[in-house]
């Protein structure tokens, strides 16, 4: 079995997550990565996705993580997150309506759409509704 | 001497006044205990930011930023986090004193959080850039994060050179200490090896997709996190000052009452007597 490390994910309102875990799957600016003990020491940005976290015992859990970034150490991981949710946190009426929403902006293309936000709530909504849908 | 009605009528206006320092003292109290947990809560990741932080920079070698090299302004920024509202003794006038030490007032311009602060350092010729004043009232991470950005573009269009905090640090219900915290350039205590870490720990950091981006996408978390953390302590602060003030004037409005209560019983017993002499002085000299 792969090492352990500590994982530590933060968010302005809370301590999220703090724990030993083997694997930290999530997403960047520049794709998505996994870490494993013994990283090199890198710091990206975190982009909208699904955060997994292999636990000691082999358990995975899901959330969805939005912004931030994340520091990897050989010996700990930590991820400052602006907002982090674990599937039972997400209401997924709220994110579909989102979607929608965020969907439409982007078809009807109004003057003065500021199509960058419109695109990252779109992705927010979709990670939000994929956490909840796995 | 005072008469019985004026006594009287003194301690009345004082007992109003201590039912009032009473209500507000409650008020107070439970607001701290809710601000108070508020703080507590964001206090990890108010701390962990800055140790990441430190630890990034530290590690980055001699990267060469923006953001961590003061800007060629003169000018210097501060944000100063006070309350709305007054009674809370000392609480906005040390943050006005503070500022109006460290920082030269015909080069600072002020961003203002609370309104007590912002007439304080307009009175002593501060220029108020920027007025926030409602956050206070309930601070979000957003409103730091949009004053970052205020803040952030006045940076790089060079009109100010440095940036700083002006907050209250909640130590516990009684000990706050107003400090004042540089945000920008980023300059982190003993930049590389006193926090005690090996040198082997010390591989150079690897930034993707590069250190120029990183730095610009996480210095400004770092400055909303910094201000947001600042704001709920100063909050939970302003709350601890406030019942403070407020116990201590509940506790001199219950001496003065007793002091009066004294008074007013001495008066109305040297006035029965007096009545009494009289009257027996009357009935004597109609008997006579």
């Amino acid at each position: 079995m792969a090492d352990l490390f500590k994982l530590k994910v933060v968010t302005p309102d809370r301590i999220f997550y703090d724990g030993n875990v083997s694997m930290v799957e999530l997403t960047t600016t520049e794709g998505d990565i996994g870490v494993y003990a013994n990283h090199i020491p890198a710091t990206a940005i975190v982009a909208p996705g699904i955060l997994k976290i292999h636990e000691e015992g082999g358990r995975v859990r899901k959330a969805a993580l939005m912004a931030g970034f994340i520091e990897i150490l050989q010996d700990q991981v930590t991820i400052m997150a602006e907002v982090a949710e674990w599937p039972e946190d997400i209401d997924v009426k709220r994110a579909d309506e989102a979607r929608i929403r965020a969907e439409r902006r982007l078809k009807d293309r109004y003057p003065g759409t500021d199509v960058m936000r419109a695109e990252l709530a779109l992705k927010r909504a979709i990670v939000r509704l994929e956490t909840k849908a796995k | 001497m005072a008469t019985m009605r004026d006594i009287k009528r003194r301690r009345d206006s004082i007992q109003s006044t201590e039912q009032i320092t009473k209500a507000m003292k409650l008020v107070a109290t439970v607001k701290l205990q809710k601000s108070r947990v508020r703080a507590e809560a964001a206090k990890p990741y108010f701390n962990l930011m800055y140790d990441t932080m430190n630890s990034i920079i530290s590690r980055s070698g001699a990267v060469r930023h923006k953001y961590l090299q003061a800007g060629a302004s003169p000018k210097k920024a501060v944000i100063t986090i006070t309350s709305n509202r007054g009674l809370a003794g000392g609480y906005n006038n040390n943050i006005v004193k503070l500022v109006n030490a460290e920082l030269p007032a015909g080069d600072t311009l002020v961003y203002a959080i609370g309104r007590k602060g912002r007439d304080g350092l307009a009175r002593r010729g501060f220029k108020i850039q920027g007025d926030y004043s409602e956050v206070i009232n309930d601070p979000l991470y957003q409103d730091a994060a949009e004053l970052t950005g205020v803040l952030l573009e006045a940076f790089t269009r060079g009109e100010i050179g440095e940036i700083y905090l002006a907050f209250t640090m909640f130590k516990n219900t009684v000990v706050h200490t107003p400090r004042l915290l540089k945000l920008l350039p980023v300059e982190l205590p003993e930049r590389g090896t006193a926090d005690g870490q090996e040198p082997k720990a010390r591989a150079v950091m690897d930034y993707e997709p590069d250190d120029e981006t990183v730095l610009d996408a996480i210095v400004p978390k770092y400055m909303s996190s910094l201000i947001y953390g600042a704001l709920l302590e100063s909050l939970a602060s302003e709350n601890g000052a406030r019942m403070t003030a407020m116990d201590s004037a509940t506790s001199n409005a219950e001496e003065m009452i007793e002091d009066l209560s004294l008074q007013y019983n001495r008066a109305r017993q040297g006035a029965i007597t007096q009545e009494l002499t009289e009257i027996v002085a009357g009935a004597n000299a109609i008997g006579n």
